[in-house]
């Protein structure tokens, strides 16, 4: 029987069934509200959407790059845990952030993250924040995740 | 209207500021920014771990908020881009950071950022971030 925490390919069966609760099970992505919308293997997109809640800028409504910043990180964590054979907790260990252009008021984001590399404790990301395509984008990120070794018995595993 | 009353003013307009409840404590050009512990910083809540976005969002505005105490522009700076450092664990506490402006220079401004809980030499995460300082 396959077990979606020492197998890959049923973890990933399992989050995308799954995929509005990966985000539920993190209060934070809650309060954002962004939403997991693809799944692959070491890859993840999803949609943050316009909230007055998140603005940075109160003259002109732009989302403020702090969303940006989480949107980002938690979709890195989420590439990780699609490209590990094996189930193990990520926790960020650095993240940068470059903005290319401001986020246009009243608009979704669109995200994607890819995890390019990966070692025994150490998993490489990149990440992309964009409008519509990845062409014009809004901000990139790209990050080192360290790989959580012990894994907790029964411990939830998206 | 000071600098100081300035920057609250603004601060009280902005609303990531109220959605993420931080808030600054200002003493002439000497800030603490303090965000008090809510169940919706969480990330992971397995081990009750504050979310690396809450941290930076935190960070960054706190980064911003000492740059706009500390310089002279009508508005506030926009960043252009940030490398966190996340050094331990955020645990489920009020979380506190300050900030220090590396380098205030005629269009970019380079400033550190540091967050910490319990004990101050026991960072949780640093934040640089170079910001667009624009003057009209």
């Amino acid at each position: 029987m396959t077990n979606a925490l020492t197998d890959q390919d049923s973890r990933i069966a399992m989050m995308r069934e799954n995929m509005a609760m990966t985000t539920e099970i993190v209060p934070w992505a809650r309060a954002m509200g962004f939403q997991v919308t693809r799944i692959e293997k070491g890859h993840a997109w999803a949609t943050q959407p316009f909230s007055d809640g998140l603005v940075g800028d109160p003259e002109a409504g732009v989302i403020h790059g702090g969303v940006i910043t989480t949107l980002l990180d938690n979709l890195c964590g989420m590439a990780c845990s699609t490209a590990m054979q094996e189930f193990h907790f990520v926790a960020t260990l650095d993240l940068r952030i470059d903005y290319m252009r401001s986020a246009e008021p009243h608009r979704d984001i669109q995200a994607e993250a890819e995890c390019y590399h990966l070692t025994r404790s150490v998993a490489f990301c990149r990440a992309w924040a964009y409008h519509e395509t990845r062409d014009k984008v809004i901000a990139t990120a790209q990050g080192a995740f360290a790989i959580n070794q012990a894994r907790p018995a029964g411990s939830p595993m998206l | 209207m000071n600098r100081a009353e300035q920057l609250q003013g603004f601060l009280a307009r902005v609303p990531i500021v109220q959605t993420l409840g931080m808030h600054i404590e200002i003493k002439g050009d000497d800030m603490t920014a303090v965000l008090p512990f809510q169940k919706k910083l969480i990330g992971n809540f397995t081990i009750q771990a504050l979310h690396g976005g809450a941290i930076g969002t935190f960070l960054e505005m706190t980064a911003m908020a000492q740059l706009f105490l500390v310089s002279d522009t009508e508005r506030p700076a926009r960043t252009i881009n940030t490398t966190i450092d996340y050094l331990r664990q955020g645990k489920a506490e009020d979380l506190y950071a300050r900030a220090t402006v590396v380098k205030l220079g005629r269009r970019m401004a380079s400033v550190r950022s540091e967050a910490w809980q319990a004990e101050r030499d026991k960072p949780v995460a640093v934040l640089l971030a170079h910001l667009l300082v624009k003057r009209d």
